[in-house]
Protein backbone atom coordinates (compact mmCIF):
# COMPACT_ATOMS: atom_id res chain seq x y z
CA UNK A 1 0.00 0.00 0.00
CA UNK A 2 0.99 3.64 -0.88
CA UNK A 3 1.44 5.89 1.33
CA UNK A 4 -0.73 9.13 1.37
CA UNK A 5 0.64 12.35 -0.28
CA UNK A 6 -0.58 15.83 0.14
CA UNK A 7 -2.18 16.79 -3.54
CA UNK A 8 -4.73 19.56 -4.31
CA UNK A 9 -8.27 18.28 -4.46
CA UNK A 10 -9.27 19.07 -7.93
CA UNK A 11 -5.71 16.83 -9.26
CA UNK A 12 -6.09 14.19 -7.38
CA UNK A 13 -9.89 13.74 -8.92
CA UNK A 14 -7.68 13.78 -12.11
CA UNK A 15 -5.37 11.19 -11.28
CA UNK A 16 -8.76 8.85 -10.32
CA UNK A 17 -10.34 9.07 -13.16
CA UNK A 18 -6.81 8.26 -15.32
CA UNK A 19 -6.88 4.49 -11.99
CA UNK A 20 -10.65 4.69 -13.34
CA UNK A 21 -8.93 4.26 -17.23
CA UNK A 22 -11.58 7.03 -18.64
CA UNK A 23 -12.03 6.34 -22.18
CA UNK A 24 -13.69 10.16 -22.92
CA UNK A 25 -13.01 13.86 -21.41
CA UNK A 26 -15.06 16.17 -22.57
CA UNK A 27 -15.38 19.37 -20.59
CA UNK A 28 -15.25 23.37 -20.22
CA UNK A 29 -12.91 25.03 -17.82
CA UNK A 30 -15.02 26.77 -15.37
CA UNK A 31 -13.79 28.14 -11.60
CA UNK A 32 -13.85 26.14 -9.13
CA UNK A 33 -13.64 23.40 -11.35
CA UNK A 34 -10.79 24.26 -13.92
CA UNK A 35 -8.20 22.17 -12.21
CA UNK A 36 -9.42 18.90 -12.80
CA UNK A 37 -9.98 19.41 -16.34
CA UNK A 38 -6.55 20.87 -16.66
CA UNK A 39 -5.28 17.91 -15.12
CA UNK A 40 -6.80 16.12 -16.90
CA UNK A 41 -5.77 17.47 -20.56
CA UNK A 42 -2.08 17.01 -19.44
CA UNK A 43 -2.77 13.61 -18.42
CA UNK A 44 -4.04 13.04 -21.95
CA UNK A 45 -1.15 15.28 -23.75
CA UNK A 46 1.59 13.59 -22.10
CA UNK A 47 -0.02 10.06 -22.81
CA UNK A 48 -0.50 9.05 -18.85
CA UNK A 49 -4.21 8.20 -19.80
CA UNK A 50 -5.25 6.28 -23.15
CA UNK A 51 -8.21 9.27 -23.71
CA UNK A 52 -10.21 11.12 -26.57
CA UNK A 53 -10.15 14.47 -25.16
CA UNK A 54 -12.52 16.61 -26.30
CA UNK A 55 -12.67 20.73 -26.29
CA UNK A 56 -15.72 22.25 -26.73
CA UNK A 57 -17.04 25.62 -26.41
CA UNK A 58 -19.47 25.59 -23.65
CA UNK A 59 -20.64 22.92 -20.92
CA UNK A 60 -23.79 22.11 -23.06
CA UNK A 61 -21.61 20.95 -25.75
CA UNK A 62 -19.29 19.33 -23.04
CA UNK A 63 -22.51 17.27 -21.93
CA UNK A 64 -23.65 16.70 -25.80
CA UNK A 65 -20.22 15.19 -26.66
CA UNK A 66 -20.95 13.11 -23.38
CA UNK A 67 -23.58 11.20 -24.44
CA UNK A 68 -22.52 10.78 -27.49
CA UNK A 69 -19.10 8.96 -26.33
CA UNK A 70 -21.46 7.56 -23.77
CA UNK A 71 -23.91 6.36 -26.08
CA UNK A 72 -20.88 3.98 -28.05
CA UNK A 73 -19.53 2.14 -24.69
CA UNK A 74 -16.63 4.43 -23.87
CA UNK A 75 -15.97 5.37 -20.22
CA UNK A 76 -16.97 8.98 -20.14
CA UNK A 77 -16.05 11.89 -17.67
CA UNK A 78 -16.50 15.52 -17.24
CA UNK A 79 -16.85 18.13 -14.56
CA UNK A 80 -18.35 21.21 -14.26
CA UNK A 81 -19.66 23.61 -11.65
CA UNK A 82 -22.01 26.73 -11.06
CA UNK A 83 -23.38 28.52 -14.20
CA UNK A 84 -21.62 26.07 -16.44
CA UNK A 85 -23.58 23.37 -14.88
CA UNK A 86 -26.62 25.59 -15.61
CA UNK A 87 -25.82 26.26 -18.93
CA UNK A 88 -25.80 22.42 -19.19
CA UNK A 89 -28.90 21.62 -17.91
CA UNK A 90 -31.05 20.82 -20.53
CA UNK A 91 -28.70 18.08 -21.64
CA UNK A 92 -28.24 16.69 -18.47
CA UNK A 93 -31.88 15.61 -18.21
CA UNK A 94 -31.02 13.50 -21.22
CA UNK A 95 -28.10 11.69 -20.24
CA UNK A 96 -30.72 9.91 -17.33
CA UNK A 97 -33.38 10.13 -19.32
CA UNK A 98 -31.62 8.28 -21.94
CA UNK A 99 -29.96 5.60 -19.27
CA UNK A 100 -26.17 6.88 -20.27
CA UNK A 101 -23.58 6.05 -17.80
CA UNK A 102 -21.04 8.85 -16.62
CA UNK A 103 -19.63 9.89 -14.17
CA UNK A 104 -19.34 14.42 -13.45
CA UNK A 105 -18.27 15.99 -10.64
CA UNK A 106 -19.56 19.30 -9.60
CA UNK A 107 -17.16 21.70 -7.78
CA UNK A 108 -20.40 23.18 -5.92
CA UNK A 109 -20.37 26.68 -6.72
CA UNK A 110 -23.16 30.13 -5.63
CA UNK A 111 -25.15 30.89 -8.92
CA UNK A 112 -25.60 34.95 -10.39
CA UNK A 113 -26.39 37.72 -9.87
CA UNK A 114 -24.07 39.14 -8.15
CA UNK A 115 -21.40 37.11 -9.85
CA UNK A 116 -19.58 34.55 -7.74
CA UNK A 117 -17.06 32.47 -7.99
CA UNK A 118 -17.40 30.64 -4.55
CA UNK A 119 -19.02 27.82 -2.60
CA UNK A 120 -22.44 26.96 -2.02
CA UNK A 121 -25.21 24.38 -3.44
CA UNK A 122 -27.03 26.53 -5.89
CA UNK A 123 -26.14 24.73 -8.72
CA UNK A 124 -26.83 21.29 -6.73
CA UNK A 125 -30.83 22.13 -6.33
CA UNK A 126 -31.09 23.72 -9.87
CA UNK A 127 -30.26 19.95 -10.50
CA UNK A 128 -31.99 17.90 -8.02
CA UNK A 129 -34.58 16.77 -10.22
CA UNK A 130 -32.57 15.34 -13.30
CA UNK A 131 -32.81 12.17 -12.75
CA UNK A 132 -28.47 11.76 -12.15
CA UNK A 133 -27.38 9.83 -8.85
CA UNK A 134 -26.30 12.60 -6.49
CA UNK A 135 -23.37 12.03 -3.98
CA UNK A 136 -21.72 13.95 -1.69
CA UNK A 137 -18.42 13.95 -0.07
CA UNK A 138 -16.13 15.62 2.70
CA UNK A 139 -12.50 15.30 2.11
CA UNK A 140 -10.45 14.81 -0.48
CA UNK A 141 -10.38 10.93 -0.21
CA UNK A 142 -13.81 10.75 -0.43
CA UNK A 143 -13.92 12.45 -3.64
CA UNK A 144 -11.71 9.97 -4.85
CA UNK A 145 -13.13 6.95 -3.49
CA UNK A 146 -16.65 8.33 -4.99
CA UNK A 147 -15.17 9.00 -8.01
CA UNK A 148 -14.22 5.58 -8.48
CA UNK A 149 -17.46 4.10 -6.91
CA UNK A 150 -19.49 6.14 -9.36
CA UNK A 151 -17.91 4.68 -12.49
CA UNK A 152 -18.88 0.82 -11.24
CA UNK A 153 -22.39 2.26 -9.88
CA UNK A 154 -22.95 3.96 -13.16
CA UNK A 155 -22.19 1.49 -15.92
CA UNK A 156 -23.82 -1.60 -13.72
CA UNK A 157 -26.15 -3.62 -15.64
CA UNK A 158 -28.80 -2.90 -13.37
CA UNK A 159 -28.73 0.55 -13.01
CA UNK A 160 -27.64 2.12 -16.62
CA UNK A 161 -27.22 6.05 -14.90
CA UNK A 162 -25.41 8.98 -14.58
CA UNK A 163 -23.64 9.84 -11.20
CA UNK A 164 -22.50 12.98 -9.98
CA UNK A 165 -20.23 13.38 -7.10
CA UNK A 166 -20.21 17.11 -5.41
CA UNK A 167 -17.32 18.49 -3.53
CA UNK A 168 -17.70 22.02 -2.20
CA UNK A 169 -15.83 24.57 -4.89
CA UNK A 170 -13.11 25.81 -3.07
CA UNK A 171 -13.31 24.05 0.41
CA UNK A 172 -12.60 20.82 -1.10
CA UNK A 173 -11.55 21.59 -5.04
CA UNK A 174 -8.52 23.95 -4.02
CA UNK A 175 -7.37 22.17 -0.44
CA UNK A 176 -4.15 20.41 -0.43
CA UNK A 177 -4.94 17.53 1.68
CA UNK A 178 -3.50 13.55 2.44
CA UNK A 179 -4.95 11.50 0.12
CA UNK A 180 -4.13 7.73 -0.07
CA UNK A 181 -4.04 6.19 -4.04
CA UNK A 182 -5.06 2.72 -4.93
CA UNK A 183 -3.14 0.62 -6.87
CA UNK A 184 -4.22 0.56 -10.34
CA UNK A 185 -4.06 -3.16 -10.09
CA UNK A 186 -6.56 -3.06 -7.19
CA UNK A 187 -8.88 -0.34 -8.85
CA UNK A 188 -9.00 -2.36 -11.93
CA UNK A 189 -9.64 -5.72 -9.91
CA UNK A 190 -12.88 -3.17 -8.46
CA UNK A 191 -13.69 -1.56 -11.64
CA UNK A 192 -13.96 -3.91 -14.59
CA UNK A 193 -14.37 -2.26 -18.31
CA UNK A 194 -17.59 -0.57 -19.19
CA UNK A 195 -19.83 -3.07 -20.79
CA UNK A 196 -22.55 -0.79 -21.61
CA UNK A 197 -25.19 -3.30 -23.17
CA UNK A 198 -26.57 -1.23 -26.03
CA UNK A 199 -23.71 0.39 -27.55
CA UNK A 200 -23.82 2.25 -30.98
CA UNK A 201 -22.96 0.15 -33.75
CA UNK A 202 -23.69 0.36 -37.30
CA UNK A 203 -23.81 -3.32 -37.74
CA UNK A 204 -26.25 -3.53 -35.22
CA UNK A 205 -28.36 0.23 -35.30
CA UNK A 206 -30.21 0.87 -32.24
CA UNK A 207 -32.85 3.84 -31.86
CA UNK A 208 -31.56 6.18 -28.91
CA UNK A 209 -34.23 9.35 -27.25
CA UNK A 210 -36.66 8.52 -29.91
CA UNK A 211 -39.56 10.33 -29.77
CA UNK A 212 -42.71 10.04 -27.37
CA UNK A 213 -45.98 10.77 -28.01
CA UNK A 214 -48.20 10.87 -24.76
CA UNK A 215 -48.98 6.70 -25.38
CA UNK A 216 -45.83 6.11 -24.43
CA UNK A 217 -44.18 9.08 -22.68
CA UNK A 218 -45.58 8.63 -18.76
CA UNK A 219 -44.58 4.71 -18.96
CA UNK A 220 -40.72 5.72 -19.77
CA UNK A 221 -40.54 8.28 -16.71
CA UNK A 222 -42.15 5.49 -14.42
CA UNK A 223 -39.78 3.51 -15.60
CA UNK A 224 -36.74 5.82 -14.95
CA UNK A 225 -38.03 6.74 -11.66
CA UNK A 226 -38.44 3.04 -10.55
CA UNK A 227 -34.83 2.40 -11.65
CA UNK A 228 -33.80 5.14 -9.86
CA UNK A 229 -35.02 4.03 -6.59
CA UNK A 230 -33.41 0.48 -7.02
CA UNK A 231 -30.12 1.92 -7.68
CA UNK A 232 -30.14 2.26 -4.16
CA UNK A 233 -29.01 -1.10 -3.33
CA UNK A 234 -26.13 -1.33 -6.38
CA UNK A 235 -24.75 2.30 -4.57
CA UNK A 236 -25.10 0.11 -0.95
CA UNK A 237 -23.44 -2.89 -2.03
CA UNK A 238 -20.36 -1.01 -4.35
CA UNK A 239 -19.60 0.97 -1.27
CA UNK A 240 -19.92 -1.86 1.09
CA UNK A 241 -17.24 -3.94 -1.82
CA UNK A 242 -15.39 -0.77 -2.22
CA UNK A 243 -14.76 -0.53 1.55
CA UNK A 244 -13.94 -4.44 1.83
CA UNK A 245 -11.47 -3.94 -0.99
CA UNK A 246 -10.02 -0.59 0.43
CA UNK A 247 -11.16 -0.18 4.21
CA UNK A 248 -12.97 2.77 3.84
CA UNK A 249 -17.00 2.17 3.79
CA UNK A 250 -19.58 4.89 3.04
CA UNK A 251 -23.42 4.83 3.41
CA UNK A 252 -26.29 6.80 2.20
CA UNK A 253 -26.26 8.78 6.02
CA UNK A 254 -23.73 8.43 8.51
CA UNK A 255 -23.92 9.48 12.25
CA UNK A 256 -21.02 11.10 14.26
CA UNK A 257 -22.02 10.63 17.86
CA UNK A 258 -25.47 11.28 16.58
CA UNK A 259 -27.49 7.74 18.15
CA UNK A 260 -27.17 8.82 21.86
CA UNK A 261 -28.03 12.66 20.99
CA UNK A 262 -30.97 14.98 21.92
CA UNK A 263 -30.34 17.59 19.25
CA UNK A 264 -28.71 16.81 16.03
CA UNK A 265 -27.81 18.49 13.27
CA UNK A 266 -27.55 17.56 9.67
CA UNK A 267 -25.21 19.26 6.98
CA UNK A 268 -24.30 17.71 3.54
CA UNK A 269 -20.61 18.39 2.30
CA UNK A 270 -17.48 19.36 3.32
CA UNK A 271 -19.07 21.61 6.28
CA UNK A 272 -19.45 18.49 8.17
CA UNK A 273 -16.28 18.38 8.97
CA UNK A 274 -16.51 21.51 10.67
CA UNK A 275 -19.74 20.34 12.30
CA UNK A 276 -17.73 17.35 13.85
CA UNK A 277 -15.00 19.16 15.44
CA UNK A 278 -18.16 21.64 16.82
CA UNK A 279 -19.66 18.65 17.84
CA UNK A 280 -16.48 17.49 19.93
CA UNK A 281 -16.11 20.74 21.83
CA UNK A 282 -19.69 20.67 22.66
CA UNK A 283 -19.61 17.10 23.70
CA UNK A 284 -16.89 18.31 25.58
CA UNK A 285 -19.02 21.20 27.38
CA UNK A 286 -21.36 18.31 27.97
CA UNK A 287 -24.28 18.87 25.47
CA UNK A 288 -25.92 15.75 24.52
CA UNK A 289 -25.32 16.91 20.88
CA UNK A 290 -24.85 14.70 17.19
CA UNK A 291 -24.39 15.24 13.76
CA UNK A 292 -25.85 13.82 10.58
CA UNK A 293 -24.42 13.91 7.15
CA UNK A 294 -26.21 13.11 4.17
CA UNK A 295 -23.90 11.81 1.63
CA UNK A 296 -26.44 10.20 -0.90
CA UNK A 297 -28.56 13.00 -2.28
CA UNK A 298 -30.50 10.96 -5.04
CA UNK A 299 -31.61 8.62 -4.73
CA UNK A 300 -32.99 10.36 -1.27
CA UNK A 301 -32.65 7.33 1.41
CA UNK A 302 -35.27 7.92 3.25
CA UNK A 303 -35.76 5.05 5.53
CA UNK A 304 -31.96 5.81 6.48
CA UNK A 305 -32.68 9.38 7.46
CA UNK A 306 -35.83 7.92 9.50
CA UNK A 307 -33.57 6.02 10.80
CA UNK A 308 -30.70 7.93 12.03
CA UNK A 309 -33.11 11.19 14.01
CA UNK A 310 -35.82 9.45 15.09
CA UNK A 311 -34.64 9.20 18.32
CA UNK A 312 -33.54 12.74 18.95
CA UNK A 313 -35.88 15.74 20.22
CA UNK A 314 -34.60 18.36 17.73
CA UNK A 315 -32.69 18.14 14.44
CA UNK A 316 -31.38 21.28 13.07
CA UNK A 317 -30.91 20.54 9.11
CA UNK A 318 -28.33 23.36 7.50
CA UNK A 319 -28.51 23.79 4.01
CA UNK A 320 -25.88 26.07 1.76
CA UNK A 321 -28.61 26.98 -0.35
CA UNK A 322 -31.88 29.13 -0.60
CA UNK A 323 -35.27 27.96 -2.39
CA UNK A 324 -36.71 31.74 -2.73
CA UNK A 325 -39.50 32.25 -1.69
CA UNK A 326 -40.10 28.87 -0.78
CA UNK A 327 -39.81 26.33 2.67
CA UNK A 328 -36.54 27.88 2.94
CA UNK A 329 -33.41 24.64 2.69
CA UNK A 330 -33.98 22.16 -0.29
CA UNK A 331 -32.17 20.00 2.21
CA UNK A 332 -34.74 20.55 5.34
CA UNK A 333 -37.55 20.15 2.91
CA UNK A 334 -36.70 17.25 2.19
CA UNK A 335 -35.88 15.94 5.40
CA UNK A 336 -39.69 17.27 6.82
CA UNK A 337 -40.93 14.93 3.93
CA UNK A 338 -39.70 11.86 4.78
CA UNK A 339 -39.80 12.48 8.38
CA UNK A 340 -44.10 14.05 8.46
CA UNK A 341 -45.52 10.86 8.56
CA UNK A 342 -43.80 9.65 11.36
CA UNK A 343 -45.36 9.19 14.79
CA UNK A 344 -42.27 9.69 16.48
CA UNK A 345 -40.35 12.55 15.02
CA UNK A 346 -38.11 15.46 16.16
CA UNK A 347 -38.87 19.25 15.87
CA UNK A 348 -36.95 20.13 12.56
CA UNK A 349 -35.39 23.76 12.58
CA UNK A 350 -34.11 24.80 9.18
CA UNK A 351 -31.05 27.33 9.09
CA UNK A 352 -29.40 28.49 5.31
CA UNK A 353 -26.18 29.51 6.12
CA UNK A 354 -22.39 29.10 4.45
CA UNK A 355 -23.54 31.21 0.77
CA UNK A 356 -21.30 32.21 -1.98
CA UNK A 357 -18.14 30.47 0.04
CA UNK A 358 -18.65 32.25 3.48
CA UNK A 359 -17.40 30.47 6.30
CA UNK A 360 -19.36 28.77 9.29
CA UNK A 361 -16.65 28.71 11.73
CA UNK A 362 -16.66 26.16 15.14
CA UNK A 363 -18.17 28.97 16.96
CA UNK A 364 -20.86 29.50 14.23
CA UNK A 365 -22.10 26.18 14.46
CA UNK A 366 -22.02 26.50 18.22
CA UNK A 367 -24.75 29.42 17.61
CA UNK A 368 -26.49 27.26 14.90
CA UNK A 369 -26.72 24.40 17.84
CA UNK A 370 -28.04 27.05 20.60
CA UNK A 371 -30.64 29.35 18.20
CA UNK A 372 -31.60 25.94 17.14
CA UNK A 373 -32.95 24.61 20.51
CA UNK A 374 -34.26 28.07 21.34
CA UNK A 375 -36.74 28.10 17.83
CA UNK A 376 -37.13 24.48 18.85
CA UNK A 377 -37.98 25.63 22.74
CA UNK A 378 -40.29 28.69 21.71
CA UNK A 379 -41.29 28.55 17.97
CA UNK A 380 -40.51 30.53 15.32
CA UNK A 381 -42.39 32.99 12.92
CA UNK A 382 -40.19 32.12 9.69
CA UNK A 383 -40.12 28.79 8.19
CA UNK A 384 -36.28 29.25 8.49
CA UNK A 385 -33.14 31.71 9.13
CA UNK A 386 -30.12 32.73 7.48
CA UNK A 387 -27.25 32.03 9.41
CA UNK A 388 -24.52 34.50 9.86
CA UNK A 389 -26.53 37.10 7.29
CA UNK A 390 -26.08 40.97 8.31
CA UNK A 391 -29.92 42.88 8.32
CA UNK B 1 6.39 22.50 17.22
CA UNK B 2 3.88 20.26 15.37
CA UNK B 3 5.44 16.83 17.45
CA UNK B 4 3.86 17.61 20.42
CA UNK B 5 0.41 16.88 18.77
CA UNK B 6 -0.72 19.89 18.84
CA UNK B 7 -2.66 21.38 15.82
CA UNK B 8 -0.65 24.42 14.14
CA UNK B 9 -2.23 27.28 12.24
CA UNK B 10 0.22 29.27 9.83
CA UNK B 11 -1.39 32.01 7.91
CA UNK B 12 0.83 33.52 4.81
CA UNK B 13 0.55 37.08 4.31
CA UNK B 14 1.67 37.90 0.34
CA UNK B 15 1.00 39.91 -2.58
CA UNK B 16 -0.63 38.32 -5.69
CA UNK B 17 2.83 36.51 -7.57
CA UNK B 18 4.83 36.10 -4.38
CA UNK B 19 3.73 32.79 -4.15
CA UNK B 20 2.04 32.65 -0.19
CA UNK B 21 -0.12 29.53 -1.82
CA UNK B 22 2.60 27.99 -3.23
CA UNK B 23 4.82 28.52 0.09
CA UNK B 24 1.89 26.40 2.11
CA UNK B 25 1.39 24.18 -0.46
CA UNK B 26 4.86 23.13 -0.07
CA UNK B 27 4.87 23.26 3.79
CA UNK B 28 1.61 20.61 3.55
CA UNK B 29 3.13 18.29 1.52
CA UNK B 30 6.10 17.72 3.46
CA UNK B 31 3.94 17.56 6.21
CA UNK B 32 1.94 14.88 4.98
CA UNK B 33 5.26 13.10 4.04
CA UNK B 34 6.29 12.99 7.40
CA UNK B 35 3.14 10.97 8.06
CA UNK B 36 1.30 14.44 9.49
CA UNK B 37 -2.26 15.28 9.07
CA UNK B 38 -2.35 18.98 6.77
CA UNK B 39 -4.00 21.11 4.41
CA UNK B 40 -3.17 24.00 2.90
CA UNK B 41 -5.57 26.21 1.01
CA UNK B 42 -5.60 30.28 -0.05
CA UNK B 43 -7.90 32.62 0.82
CA UNK B 44 -10.37 31.36 -2.39
CA UNK B 45 -11.15 33.95 -5.43
CA UNK B 46 -9.89 35.56 -8.50
CA UNK B 47 -6.35 36.93 -7.02
CA UNK B 48 -4.63 39.64 -8.71
CA UNK B 49 -1.11 39.73 -9.29
CA UNK B 50 0.39 42.76 -6.62
CA UNK B 51 -2.89 42.54 -4.07
CA UNK B 52 -2.86 41.19 -0.52
CA UNK B 53 -3.52 37.36 -0.92
CA UNK B 54 -3.42 35.22 2.17
CA UNK B 55 -2.71 31.33 2.59
CA UNK B 56 -3.15 29.16 5.58
CA UNK B 57 -1.75 25.78 6.35
CA UNK B 58 -2.68 23.88 9.42
CA UNK B 59 -0.50 20.46 10.76
CA UNK B 60 -1.35 18.61 13.02
CA UNK B 61 0.88 15.44 13.69
CA UNK B 62 -1.81 13.45 15.74
CA UNK B 63 -5.45 13.70 14.12
CA UNK B 64 -6.79 14.13 10.97
CA UNK B 65 -8.06 17.53 10.41
CA UNK B 66 -11.67 18.43 10.76
CA UNK B 67 -12.26 21.99 9.74
CA UNK B 68 -12.89 24.04 6.65
CA UNK B 69 -12.71 27.36 7.44
CA UNK B 70 -10.21 30.45 7.00
CA UNK B 71 -7.82 30.36 9.62
CA UNK B 72 -8.49 33.38 12.37
CA UNK B 73 -6.23 32.94 15.06
CA UNK B 74 -2.76 31.32 13.86
CA UNK B 75 0.33 30.07 16.06
CA UNK B 76 2.53 31.72 13.52
CA UNK B 77 2.28 34.28 10.69
CA UNK B 78 4.12 34.52 7.90
CA UNK B 79 4.61 37.66 6.02
CA UNK B 80 6.32 37.49 2.50
CA UNK B 81 6.22 41.31 1.55
CA UNK B 82 7.52 43.78 4.24
CA UNK B 83 5.23 46.86 2.94
CA UNK B 84 2.27 44.69 3.91
CA UNK B 85 3.11 46.03 6.98
CA UNK B 86 1.74 49.68 6.77
CA UNK B 87 -1.50 48.77 5.31
CA UNK B 88 -2.86 45.07 7.27
CA UNK B 89 -2.65 44.63 10.89
CA UNK B 90 -0.93 41.24 10.50
CA UNK B 91 -0.93 40.15 13.83
CA UNK B 92 -4.89 39.90 13.65
CA UNK B 93 -5.90 37.44 15.96
CA UNK B 94 -2.63 36.06 16.61
CA UNK B 95 -2.33 33.39 19.30
CA UNK B 96 -1.00 34.23 22.59
CA UNK B 97 2.73 32.35 22.56
CA UNK B 98 2.48 33.22 18.69
CA UNK B 99 4.90 33.91 16.08
CA UNK B 100 5.52 36.43 13.27
CA UNK B 101 7.89 35.24 10.69
CA UNK B 102 8.94 38.41 8.22
CA UNK B 103 10.97 38.96 5.26
CA UNK B 104 12.56 42.13 6.35
CA UNK B 105 15.98 43.76 5.95
CA UNK B 106 15.55 46.14 9.17
CA UNK B 107 16.44 44.91 12.59
CA UNK B 108 13.69 43.07 14.59
CA UNK B 109 13.70 45.50 17.32
CA UNK B 110 13.18 48.27 15.05
CA UNK B 111 10.25 46.51 13.45
CA UNK B 112 8.59 45.56 16.54
CA UNK B 113 9.04 49.48 17.59
CA UNK B 114 7.79 50.87 14.44
CA UNK B 115 4.59 48.59 14.08
CA UNK B 116 3.68 47.77 18.12
CA UNK B 117 4.39 43.96 17.17
CA UNK B 118 4.96 42.86 21.17
CA UNK B 119 5.30 38.93 20.02
CA UNK B 120 8.29 36.93 19.03
CA UNK B 121 9.91 38.12 15.84
CA UNK B 122 11.68 35.87 13.00
CA UNK B 123 13.42 37.77 10.10
CA UNK B 124 14.88 37.63 7.17
CA UNK B 125 16.45 39.50 4.20
CA UNK B 126 14.42 37.00 1.57
CA UNK B 127 14.03 39.66 -1.01
CA UNK B 128 18.06 39.92 -0.85
CA UNK B 129 18.39 36.23 -1.04
CA UNK B 130 15.86 35.89 -3.36
CA UNK B 131 17.55 38.20 -5.73
CA UNK B 132 20.36 36.66 -5.67
CA UNK B 133 20.10 33.45 -5.94
CA UNK B 134 16.76 32.94 -8.12
CA UNK B 135 17.31 36.14 -9.74
CA UNK B 136 13.76 37.38 -9.42
CA UNK B 137 12.35 39.13 -5.98
CA UNK B 138 9.80 36.29 -5.60
CA UNK B 139 10.12 35.04 -2.21
CA UNK B 140 8.17 32.15 -1.28
CA UNK B 141 10.67 29.23 -0.96
CA UNK B 142 12.87 31.48 0.77
CA UNK B 143 10.49 31.97 3.61
CA UNK B 144 9.93 28.53 3.70
CA UNK B 145 13.67 28.30 5.10
CA UNK B 146 12.82 30.77 7.64
CA UNK B 147 9.59 29.29 9.02
CA UNK B 148 11.49 26.03 9.06
CA UNK B 149 13.90 27.92 11.07
CA UNK B 150 11.46 30.09 13.34
CA UNK B 151 9.21 26.91 14.32
CA UNK B 152 10.64 23.75 13.61
CA UNK B 153 7.28 22.87 12.24
CA UNK B 154 8.76 20.05 9.63
CA UNK B 155 12.08 19.07 8.75
CA UNK B 156 13.84 20.86 6.59
CA UNK B 157 14.56 17.48 4.66
CA UNK B 158 10.96 16.93 3.88
CA UNK B 159 10.88 20.21 1.53
CA UNK B 160 13.25 18.94 -0.53
CA UNK B 161 11.50 16.08 -2.56
CA UNK B 162 8.11 18.67 -3.26
CA UNK B 163 10.89 21.36 -4.09
CA UNK B 164 12.29 19.14 -6.80
CA UNK B 165 8.08 17.96 -7.78
CA UNK B 166 6.93 21.57 -8.16
CA UNK B 167 10.46 23.42 -9.59
CA UNK B 168 11.77 20.63 -12.12
CA UNK B 169 15.26 22.28 -12.97
CA UNK B 170 14.39 25.32 -11.11
CA UNK B 171 14.40 23.18 -7.90
CA UNK B 172 18.20 23.17 -6.94
CA UNK B 173 17.71 27.05 -6.36
CA UNK B 174 14.93 27.08 -4.84
CA UNK B 175 16.40 24.74 -2.51
CA UNK B 176 18.93 27.02 -1.66
CA UNK B 177 17.94 29.60 -1.29
CA UNK B 178 15.34 27.93 1.09
CA UNK B 179 18.28 26.67 2.94
CA UNK B 180 20.03 30.08 3.48
CA UNK B 181 16.92 31.86 5.02
CA UNK B 182 16.83 28.81 7.42
CA UNK B 183 20.59 29.91 7.86
CA UNK B 184 20.31 33.84 8.48
CA UNK B 185 16.86 33.72 9.98
CA UNK B 186 17.37 35.89 13.66
CA UNK B 187 14.62 35.27 16.13
CA UNK B 188 13.81 37.77 18.36
CA UNK B 189 11.89 37.19 21.68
Amino acid sequence: MADKVGIEVSVAIGDAVKLARADVVAAYPITPQTHIVEHLAELVASGELDAAYIPVESEHSAMSACLGAAATGARVFTATAGQGLELMHEVVYVASSMQLPMVMTVANRALSAPLSVWGDHSDVMSVRDVGWIQIFTENGQEVVDNVLCAFRIAEDRRVLLPVMVHLDGFHLSHMIEPILFPEQAEVDRFLPPNQYPFPLDTAKPVTMGAFAPPVIYSETKKAQEVNIRASQEVIIECWREFGDAFGRYYSPVEGYHSEDARVLLLTMGSFSETAMTAIDRMRDDGKSVGLVRLRLWRPFPFEEIRRAVKEAEVLIVVDRALSFGGPGGPVCSEVRSALYGEAKRPKVVSFVGGLGGRDISLDGFEAIVSRGMEIAETGSEREFEMFGVRE
Amino acid sequence: MADKGELIEIRWHGRGGQGAVTSAELLAQAAVSEGKYAHAFPSFGPERRGAPVLAFVRIDAMKPLKIRAEITEPDIVVVLDPGLLQIIDVTSGLKAGGMVVLNTRKQAEQIKQEFGINCPLATVDATGIARELLGVPITNTTMVGAVLRASGVVKLESLIEPLKHRFGRLAERNINSMKRAYDETLIKE
